[in-house]
């Protein structure tokens, strides 16, 4: 089915900007305390085949850390937007708002 | 007793000593927390809106259509002062296949004049705005400030846990307008997670263009706005739609889908609005415009059978945090504002009969039940099956209409009869007669 090429095609854009170009126009007020996306249980990364949150997260703050056997989390450009939470096929992330006034502080929405 | 003016406070480090105790709070200031503080003050209830953003409207993303109406029904004449980018003249719909581009679209020069029908606008900036009317009603908005759990008393809500320090807050009634995650309708235990299926991941970016470029481009007179939304090869096979959308001096640009689908065909979304961004029928709209902002959010599907319930002892549950949206005929802003308003309703009933529990607040249910809300909500809940059993239909129908337009617009000494029966085999050959009835059926039941 076309389906599958055009899904192969779509890893190489033809003039694609990566998300991490796109995110310095975003504005964040980051809490450097702490992470508001925590990985419940790190082992449990390691045995999930897909690791559809390094995929789907529409701004990469999931990585798999080869090396380290882990998911790395870059919660200092996640945009809020709640879909690890529910995507994580092992309910493996704890997910909270950033405290009040830090996060994503869109211009326009 | 009150001890903060009636003013934004931007200040996070700030102590502000709140008054432990109102008639309502609302948990968000978003469209549909907004128009309930907004109506509930200005019915002379102590109103506090608790917003975690550092403004109303910084946390807030939506495709970018506010309809004419229904906000009338929270403040009549809203867009005469209200900063709205472009009214809307034109809805386009593309269906799209890699190559080739199938469209139908209402133009009207009735939508070009008062009273209009609906407008573009940024919802930052309109966010602002409506909560300073929410500000001037009587309510107090504070910002910088998480909600983080519901108190109980007896069983019943009576009142929010915030993250400030002494930030136990007190009220008759709380309206949970915290949006599509809605992590306080969870934490009162009205439903639990949502599953991938029942959330749509959408991402959208500003594009700069000057404004007459974005004329010329969509043949608009000064100042009026068009929107398209494009089936087909913009989401490659999964279940959603892109759209572009024009403000005054850029472009709304996104595409979404159903999260199940993004994580069962492995598609990363900045990856598919690069895709569509790129799109031969799309690029030359959006050439030479500068991205200046990228966002992300998701968007409650399912309709009615996905809803939690919105009323509890002590608290009523509105707008997406509810669940509210019908994305096939792009409604959620009005969805949030009626429901607010509903919601407001009920509350003052409650209010005057001095009866918060589940009995006298359901008045909101029966309200909604009654309201265009339900009835539409019930209707999509049925599309959205639908569609979701045969999500190959924004593949499939595309190519096939993309097919037969090219087979019978070629001109190429082929009679006309011979070019029908080519269609015909073609259909029939991608999809059996029997089948190409049953979705027919199925797809007009569905909507209807």
């Amino acid at each position: 089915m076309a389906s599958t090429e055009t899904t192969f095609n779509l890893r190489a854009p033809a003039h694609g900007a990566r998300v991490e170009e796109k995110l310095y126009n975003v504005r964040f007020k980051t809490d450097e305390d702490q992470s508001h996306l925590i990985v419940l249980d790190p082992q449990m990364c390691a045995r999930c085949t897909d690791k559809p949150c390094t995929i789907f997260c529409p701004v990469n703050v999931y990585t798999w850390e080869l090396k380290d056997q882990r998911i790395s989390v870059g919660y200092e450009k996640c945009v809020e937007c709640g879909a690890c939470r529910i995507g994580c096929p092992y309910f493996n992330i704890e997910w909270r708002y950033p405290k009040g006034g830090f996060g994503v502080q869109y211009k326009n929405g | 007793m009150r001890t903060v003016s009636n003013r934004h406070h931007r200040d996070p480090r700030r102590r502000i000593a709140l008054a432990d105790r109102y008639d309502v709070i609302v948990v968000g200031a978003g469209l549909a927390g907004t128009a309930a503080s907004y109506l509930l003050a200005k019915a002379g209830l102590n109103v506090i809106c608790i917003e975690r953003g550092d403004e109303p409207g910084t946390k807030n993303v939506m495709g970018g259509v506010l309809y004419r109406q229904p906000t009338e029904k929270v403040i009549p004449g809203w867009w005469r002062e209200a900063p709205v980018e472009r009214p809307i003249v034109e809805e386009r719909l593309w269906l799209i296949t890699p190559d080739s581009l199938v469209q139908a679209g209402f133009k009207s020069l009735r939508y070009a004049e008062e009273p209009f029908n609906a407008f573009t606008v940024l919802r930052v900036k309109f966010d602002k705005w409506f909560a300073d009317q929410a500000t001037a009603a009587g309510a107090l908005v504070i910002t910088n400030t998480v909600v983080e759990d519901v108190i109980r008393e007896n069983g019943r809500i009576v009142g929010v846990r915030t993250g400030r320090e002494d930030g136990d807050v007190y009220a008759n009634v709380v309206i949970a307008a915290d949006g599509v995650n809605s992590l306080l309708s969870k934490k009162a235990g009205l439903h639990g997670e949502l599953p991938p299926n029942r959330v749509a991941l959408a991402v959208k970016e500003i594009v700069n263009l000057p404004r007459e470029k974005i004329e010329d481009r969509f043949l608009l007179n000064a100042n009026e706005g068009a929107t398209i939304e494009i089936f087909g090869d913009s989401t490659i096979g999964m279940l959603g739609y892109g759209f572009i959308y024009t403000n005054r001096d850029s472009l709304s640009v996104g595409v979404g889908a159903l999260l199940s689908d993004f994580i069962r065909k492995g598609v990363n979304p900045n990856d598919l609005m690069e895709r569509f961004k790129t799109h031969p029928m799309i690029r030359r709209l959006l050439e030479g415009g500068e991205s200046k902002e990228y966002m992300a959010h998701l968007i409650p599907e399912g309709g009615a059978a996905a809803m939690p319930p919105v009323s509890t002892d002590g608290m009523l549950v509105v707008g997406d945090a509810a669940g509210m949206s019908n994305a096939i005929y792009r409604e959620g802003s009005n969805l949030a504002l009626i429901s607010a308003k509903l919601a407001a309703q009920a509350v003052m009933e409650a209010h005057e009969q001095g009866d918060y529990s589940v009995r006298t607040l359901s008045r909101y249910n029966a309200l909604l039940d009654e309201s265009f809300i339900m009835k539409d909500l019930h209707l999509y809940s049925r599309t959205s099956r639908f569609f979701q059993r045969n999500s190959e239909f924004l593949e499939l129908y595309p190519e096939m209409l993309a097919d037969a337009a090219h087979e019978l617009l070629s001109v190429n000494s082929v009679p006309k009869q011979d070019k029908q029966r080519k269609i015909m085999r073609r259909l029939l050959a991608r999809r059996r007669p029997w089948k190409l009835v049953r979705d027919a059926v199925g797809a007009l039941r569905s909507l209807t």
